[in-house]
């Protein structure tokens, strides 16, 4: 009786966006008198971080500090229409309609600042800290503040923009399935190490190094917590969950948390994680969603990590102590594979 | 930890920005950390009623009697809502993209399809007074014949589950009962490749488990408005099905979220707001209905089960030259969003790889089970799981080393994919090398080489000629027969199985057609013919 050590892998991609498109988001962008940005949309916070990353994007947009971004999400009656938070659409989806009512504000913003300076607008600039100067000559500067003022109360114009993103909805050939699904994806690959006891069928994790291709990381910190909070879930959806533990027969289901079993703070190892950023042509600065896909590769990783240290191949989840017990014994013994 | 490797594509992106790629704080961050952030069920309102519903014993049963009367006089009861209260008693969620047709009702009225459906809504001065009157309430049901399995529910002669679709599949394209993918010839790879490897895979139901469970309190505004405060993960999805379910014009209703206690996919069925906006246009009060941890796990939808056959045929120089695939989606009683699921999973194939040939059904099934809905990956990460399982199997079939293998057959810049479409901004090649270097996993120079940018396109992806005297491969072999060669209960000589010498990329193989193929399927096993 043994604990034997096998490392496997897997690599994989996932679209961006609903399938086939058709899924409209829009926001609305405006400033106050003082020059304070709000950002109207109808997306949904899940946790993930879609109020932070959208107001990334439009601070980033307006060529104003983040600190004087707001987004307010979500009241149907002040928020325009969003399709929803799912389908890793909302950083790329959102955040497209976001920088695009971002583009329209900011055109007034220095429409109305070329005003007051008395220059051309095509000669401004913003520096990203709450000014708009001369290209080339930054005494010659207004503070977005003196320019939201001014347009408010002496210019009579809205610093506000609209914005709207949406991938046209594509047919599907009924006789093909020719179709456009999503016009980008994500990629990655994971390596993850388990140590199976072939007396009791129980899989620990050892280690995973994971390489995920995102588009751009818009803010590092929302992307690690999505990735390793994803390969969490990874872990568990491959060795622990499922309510219907006999499926297809639905009995036995779970009640609460001390029934339904998932990772525990020991249950988990290592994550090393290296983000690739290979822009989407159409993704807000590239960007395309890590939100699904980081649950996907840990689960085949870790069965054909499985497979490396016993020999046994565990083609239905969850991969319990039972099932990987029971294979062991059908095959005479953990017959390990070459180590990698 | 996380490493963020700038040197590649450094080319393809404008590094030089001020806000985008810095760290910065969320912005609910000191909401969430004090606990002041406010969820929807935070509205403790004035005067709000509470709303349980009734469900289903039976898993498929008729509903001959519903006895009311001791429930209506149980303590704290103000309305009891049954499915005539319900003005659109029938909808099926993606009807708001015009995508299938309506099949759930909100409260179940004839029938019910699953152990756990909503069948009579009480509402009432508090949850106890609620959960009391709910179990007062008697029914007399006639049991029905059930189905839990998908492949036994496409059987010839299986209980209709839903009326709606008789043959308890979806409909595609108004005539096909699953989503097919047609590229290429299989049969041709089939017969050109030096293997075939034939499997099965299944995924099991899962529940989302988010902190928050799901539900939504509901309070009737001035000028006849109604407005919801909601955990919903869709806010317009979620109004516009109140809208057509209660069948009044959308801005009679404001919907107020927008902060969730996570969703994972399970918070875009709106099955709590119908009800409880319902409640508060009966009663003239605010009523909110909250699903438990324990109704939530039983009764609502997890990510559904997915069972799935793969069968592909492999080169021994490494090339997969053929993928045939077979999914059946586990709906459970309901459409819910399963159907697009299937069309997703279908645009999904053959994974990132490029494949001459790949021939796909996918099906959406009806069971007797909970209806399925989305989850994180929704569509992708059961086919996923097979997939790469699969990759590691023919890897090891052909005695190469899996990430090598993977390398062969990546998709890269200019490839066409099985929904004939130009694969572009491609990143598989690059997350392998990498992943491979941080897990210091040995790589041949000539695959640290590779790039999504070079060597695109068909030279890559044809077909081989057929090789000569083979058998015709088995199709459509009864379920019960799909084992695979890795759980056969005999097992062959004690051995380790060690990956044999492979060839060098540079030299293709030399055509040894003698020996014939090793063919691995479940009838037979693995074996040389």
């Amino acid at each position: 009786m043994a604990r034997l050590r096998g490392r496997g892998m897997s690599s994989m991609n996932y679209p961006i966006g609903m399938n086939l498109g058709g899924d409209p988001s829009q926001a609305l962008v405006h400033s106050n008198p003082s020059g304070k940005f709000t950002v109207s949309l109808s997306s949904i916070d899940l946790g993930q971080g879609m109020k932070s990353v959208t107001r990334q994007i439009c601070a980033e947009t307006l060529g104003v500090p983040v600190e004087d971004v707001y987004v307010d999400t979500a009241d149907s009656d002040t928020g325009p229409h969003c399709m929803g938070s799912f389908a890793s659409r909302g950083t790329h989806r959102v955040g497209n309609a976001v920088m695009a009512a971002a583009r329209e504000a900011r055109g007034v913003m220095m429409e109305a600042a070329a005003e007051e300076l008395e220059v051309n607008v095509a000669d401004l600039e913003t520096d990203g800290r709450g000014n708009i100067h001369v290209k080339g000559a930054p005494h010659r500067s207004i503070s977005t503040k003196d320019v939201a003022i001014a347009a408010q109360f002496r210019q009579g114009r809205t610093i506000s923009g609209r914005g709207i993103f949406l991938v046209p909805l594509s047919d599907v050939d009924p006789e093909t399935g020719e179709m456009s699904p999503a016009t980008c994806y994500a990629h990655a690959c994971l390596v993850a190490e388990v140590e199976v006891d072939d007396e009791t069928g129980e899989v620990a994790m050892v280690r995973m190094d994971s390489a995920y291709e995102l588009g751009r990381a818009l803010n590092p910190r929302l992307v690690e917590q999505q990735l390793v909070g994803g390969a969490w879930m990874g872990i568990s959806h491959a060795l622990y969950e499922t309510p219907e533990p006999y499926y297809p027969d639905p009995s036995h289901g779970p009640r609460d948390f001390v029934e339904y079993l998932m990772p525990g703070p020991g249950d988990i190892c290592p994550h090393d994680i290296t983000v690739l950023e290979r822009p989407a042509p159409d993704g807000p600065f590239g960007a395309k969603g890590p939100g699904e896909m980081c649950a996907n590769p840990v689960m085949p990783a870790i069965a054909n990590a499985i497979f490396n240290a016993v020999g046994v191949r565990m083609d239905e989840l969850p991969i319990t102590p039972e099932k990987v017990l029971r294979a062991i014994k059908a095959q005479g013994g953990a017959r390990p594979q070459a180590r990698r | 930890m996380l490493e963020l490797r700038k040197d590649i594509f450094a080319d393809e992106r404008d590094d030089n920005l001020k806000e985008i790629g810095k760290p910065t704080q969320r912005q609910d961050m000191l909401g969430h950390v004090t606990a002041t952030s406010v969820y929807f069920n935070d509205h403790k309102l004035q005067g709000m009623l509470h709303l349980k519903v009734l469900r289903s014993a039976q898993s498929h049963a008729r509903i001959r009697r519903i006895d009311l009367s001791e429930a209506e006089r149980s303590p704290g009861v103000r309305r009891i809502i049954r499915g005539a209260d319900v003005p659109r008693n029938l909808n099926t969620l993606l009807s708001l993209i015009n995508f299938g047709k309506d099949d759930e009702p909100a409260l179940a009225v004839d029938k019910v399809r699953y152990k756990g459906e909503p069948i009579v809504a009480v509402v009432a001065d508090s949850e106890r007074e609620a959960f009391e009157a709910v179990a007062k309430i008697r029914v007399d049901y006639e049991p029905l014949p059930t189905v839990f399995d998908v492949e036994e529910a496409l059987k010839p002669g299986a209980p209709v589950i839903n009326e709606t679709y008789p043959k308890n599949t979806f409909t595609y394209h108004d005539i096909y009962d699953h989503q097919k993918i047609r590229f290429g010839d299989v049969e041709r790879g089939f017969a050109a490749a030096d293997h075939i490897l034939e499997q099965r895979y299944q995924m099991s139901p899962i529940e989302h488990a988010p902190t928050e469970t799901n539900g939504s309190i509901a309070a009737p505004d001035t000028n006849g408005r109604y407005v919801v405060y909601t955990s919903t993960q869709a806010l317009f999805f979620s109004l516009d099905t109140c809208a057509k379910i209660l069948d009044v014009p959308s801005n009679k209703l404001h919907f107020i979220g927008g902060t969730v206690g996570g969703g994972f996919g399970g918070k875009v069925d709106t099955v709590t707001e119908p009800l409880s906006i319902l409640g508060a246009m009966l009663t003239g009060r605010p009523v909110r209905y909250m699903i438990g941890r324990e109704e939530e796990m039983l009764y609502c939808a997890p990510r559904g089960a997915e069972r799935i056959f793969i069968k592909d045929g492999v080169s021994r120089d490494g090339r997969i030259l053929a993928r045939q695939f077979r999914c059946l989606f586990d709906s459970g009683a309901y459409t819910r969003l399963s159907s697009y699921a299937a069309v997703k999973c279908a645009a999904h194939l053959p994974g990132p790889y490029t494949i001459p040939n790949v021939y796909a059904e996918v099906y959406c099934v009806f069971t007797n089970r909970v209806p399925a809905t989305a989850m994180r990956g929704f569509g992708v990460t059961a086919v996923d799981f097979a997939i790469e399982c699969q990759m590691d199997k023919l890897a090891h079939l052909v005695g190469m080393d899996p990430m090598e293998f993977r390398l062969i057959n990546a998709y890269r810049d200019g490839d066409m994919k099985a929904h004939r479409r130009e694969a572009k901004n491609t990143a598989l090649i690059e997350c392998v090398q990498v992943a491979a270097e941080k897990a210091k996993w040995p790589m041949r120079d000539e695959f640290k080489r590779m790039s999504s940018l070079k060597d695109v396109g068909a030279p890559r992806a044809a077909t081989p000629a057929p090789q000569p005297a083979r058998e015709s491969i088995l199709v459509n072999r009864p379920a019960g027969q799909q084992r695979t060669v890795y759980d056969r209960p005999a097992p062959p000589p004690p051995e380790p199985i060690r990956p044999t010498p492979q060839p060098p990329l540079s030299s293709p193989p030399a055509a040894a057609p003698s020996h014939g193929a090793i063919r691995f399927s479940s009838v037979f096993g693995g074996r040389r013919r």
